[in-house]
């Protein structure tokens, strides 16, 4: 038993690889690149995006036929800034530690170029089902490279996943650092997270040559 | 049968096959391939690639060995303190010096040349085409321009990225924006900072706690920029032949001055390298050191600065000191990463002078700046190019505009000439 139709499905999946927001259409850069440096950071991040464009999708698409073309871009924003706050302010009460790391990121998810973008290309053409559908798939491909990215970015720039050691205390020399390693001060910084990005996206079209553009 | 002969034969045994770049990057290594053209119109000339990247290892070899010995001199100096009539075959040219050296550097060179070329290699493998020269300047650049102590694992790493990510994306040799051994000294020094810089890094032994010989304080070896970051004004230990020939602490290579000039002056006259690069970089780093000097000397700025003591650092001074020489005459002049133009060569070599010696009086963290100047400048060398050839194209545009041309008397009508460009 499908629980998707094909059509559906696709929704959720091409996102993910083949038609992914970050690193086909290159979208959302600049939280990818300020945020990653910790996986947790990266993981939160995912789970409010996903949160906020599959909702908002959804109230874009059952207001579809009432908002006044002219106007449109305002009412998206409002919605958008609604669900952002409300993120923020989840994220306030329950993870304040956590919501100080993400500072200004949180509140910046309102300018993230995917959801305005999902906005304006899906939903305001779709049913409340599908557009959901699209909002979920394209929030979980950010999601994903996130993800991947935080992980090699704390790994090799702190030696941690999750704030745990996972290579050993870099201060008592133990595990890895016995015997001479040390932690990669480049990883921590923005510009690595771009080049870690560069790579997933080589890796992609090198197993997939459909993606790669006419010169 | 000579060994020429018998590459040639496995030479065509392999054609075809997928090792195949690999087998032929080391035949014409070695020999001149069978396949170059021996008659017909065609222009030959003896600078290909190869001779090219061969003449470049030939000017940097005298400073390969200079750091050998330097390394072993600073070390023993470091430990029972500097001879006081300091003589060159005495104290500089000895054999411990020369094992010292060589146990701490050639490592360095093995493993750059090693895994550079193992990268090369392997790409030239998956992409079907034929190795390139490319490396071989590069791998004997980066021994040089690092400190002595740096862990062979890290250069790895470091040489790995830069080969990967500075050159081979963009295409290999010849397609690279940036220059990979700045690139690999970059990375090295965003990644591993602790290695890079401060005063433990420059003498080997040192980051080990090493101490003086007959006491328990620890080596030390300050760079000169390092002592005047520091907020120091004078009182060297080392004099100004010192730092012009080279007997102070610094990265392997670079500390030569005198040497260095020797491999510039080599590189032009061997028509390799641009001495319009290479001037207007000095003219350039003497600019901003003449700025900073006058703003010492109009007491602009109070002396409890902590950039007091690198602004009063006499300007011509800033040319024998660090890596600044090395820099602009094997860095700056790479014809790949450089402007192509004449007039863009000297926007392009004055920038790189005048932004080194800035970087290094303001960079708070390290108080040097080449690397990161000649990287920037690489960045904007095409578009320096772009301004300088539409520059050219509105100068003729301008003459042909004013020009008055006189019709043909055969055509009868003036054909609408098209300006020709670039």
């Amino acid at each position: 038993m499908a629980l998707l139709s094909k059509k559906d499905a696709n929704l959720i999946l091409d996102p993910l690889a083949d038609n992914n927001p970050i690193t086909i259409q290159v979208l959302g850069i600049c939280s990818a690149l300020a945020i990653t440096a910790e996986l947790k950071a990266s993981v939160v991040m995912a789970i409010s995006v996903i949160f906020v464009l599959g909702i908002g999708n959804v109230v874009i698409s059952l207001l579809r036929n009432v908002i006044p073309s002219k106007i449109r871009i305002i009412v998206q924003l409002i919605v958008v800034a609604t669900l952002v706050i409300i993120v923020d302010q989840v994220l306030k009460a329950f993870a304040y530690e956590l919501s100080k790391t993400l500072s200004v990121f949180v509140g910046l998810i309102i300018t993230n170029c995917i959801i305005m973008g999902r906005f304006e290309a899906f939903a305001l053409g779709n049913g409340p089902w599908k557009a959901f559908l699209d909002g979920i798939g394209n929030a979980l491909g950010y999601g994903v490279i996130l993800i991947i990215v935080g992980f090699f970015r704390e790994l090799l720039g702190s030696g941690t996943l999750f704030g745990i050691p996972v290579l050993g205390d870099p201060i008592a020399k133990t595990g890895l650092y016995a015997i001479g390693y040390e932690n990669n001060g480049f990883m921590i910084i923005p510009p690595a997270a771009l080049i870690v990005v560069g790579i997933i996206i080589w890796v992609q079209r090198s197993r997939n040559k459909a993606l790669i553009e006419e010169a | 049968m000579g060994i020429k002969e018998k590459l040639h034969q496995l030479k065509l045994k392999y054609q075809g096959k997928k090792m195949a770049p690999a087998f032929n990057a080391l035949h014409t290594f070695l020999y001149t391939p069978n396949e170059t053209t021996h008659s017909g119109g065609h222009v030959r000339a003896a600078d290909d690639l190869k001779r090219t990247m061969n003449t470049v290892i030939m000017a940097l070899i005298p400073c390969l060995l200079f750091g050998i010995f330097n390394a072993g001199y600073q070390h023993y100096s470091a430990i029972n303190g500097f001879p006081a009539d300091f003589s060159v075959m005495e104290h500089f040219i000895t054999w411990d010096n020369f094992w010292l050296g060589a146990i701490t550097v050639l490592p360095l060179v093995i493993v750059s040349y090693g895994v550079g070329l193992i990268i090369e290699f392997i790409f030239a493998v998956i992409k079907g085409h034929e190795v390139e020269e490319g490396y071989l300047v590069t791998g004997m650049l980066v021994p040089l321009i690092v400190p002595i102590d740096t862990p062979l694992w890290m250069l790895a790493v470091a040489v790995a990225f830069g080969v990967i990510i500075g050159k081979e994306v963009f295409g290999g040799t010849g397609m690279n924006i940036l220059n990979p051994a700045l690139t690999i000294r970059a990375f090295l020094f965003f990644a591993y900072p602790t290695w890079m810089s401060g005063d433990k890094v420059w003498v080997h032994g040192a980051k080990e706690g090493l101490t003086k010989a007959g006491s328990t304080d620890a080596i030390s070896g300050e760079t000169i920029l390092g002592y005047l970051a520091q907020g120091n004004t004078s009182d060297f230990t080392y004099s100004l032949s010192d730092m012009f020939f080279g007997f102070i602490p610094g990265s392997v290579g670079e500390t030569s001055t005198f040497l260095i000039l020797l491999g510039g002056l080599f590189l032009v006259f061997s028509k390799i390298a641009s001495w319009r690069i290479m001037l207007s970089a000095v003219l350039g780093a003497l600019a901003m050191g003449l700025i900073f000097n006058g703003i010492v000397e109009f007491g602009w700025i109070p002396e409890y600065s902590k950039f007091y003591g690198l602004m009063q650092f006499d300007f011509w001074k800033h040319l024998i000191v660090g890596g600044l020489a090395f820099g602009i005459v094997y860095m700056a002049t790479d014809p790949v990463t450089g402007s192509q133009t004449n007039r863009g060569k000297w926007i392009y070599g004055f920038l790189i002078g005048f932004l080194s010696v800035m970087i290094r009086v303001f960079n708070p963290g390290y108080p040097e700046g080449v690397f990161l100047a000649i990287l920037l400048m690489n960045v904007f060398a095409p578009t320096i190019d772009h301004y300088v050839i539409r520059g050219n194209v509105r100068r003729r545009m301008k003459r042909l505009k004013n020009a008055t041309i006189l019709p043909k008397i055969s055509d009868g009508k003036a054909k609408e000439l098209k300006v020709e460009t670039v």
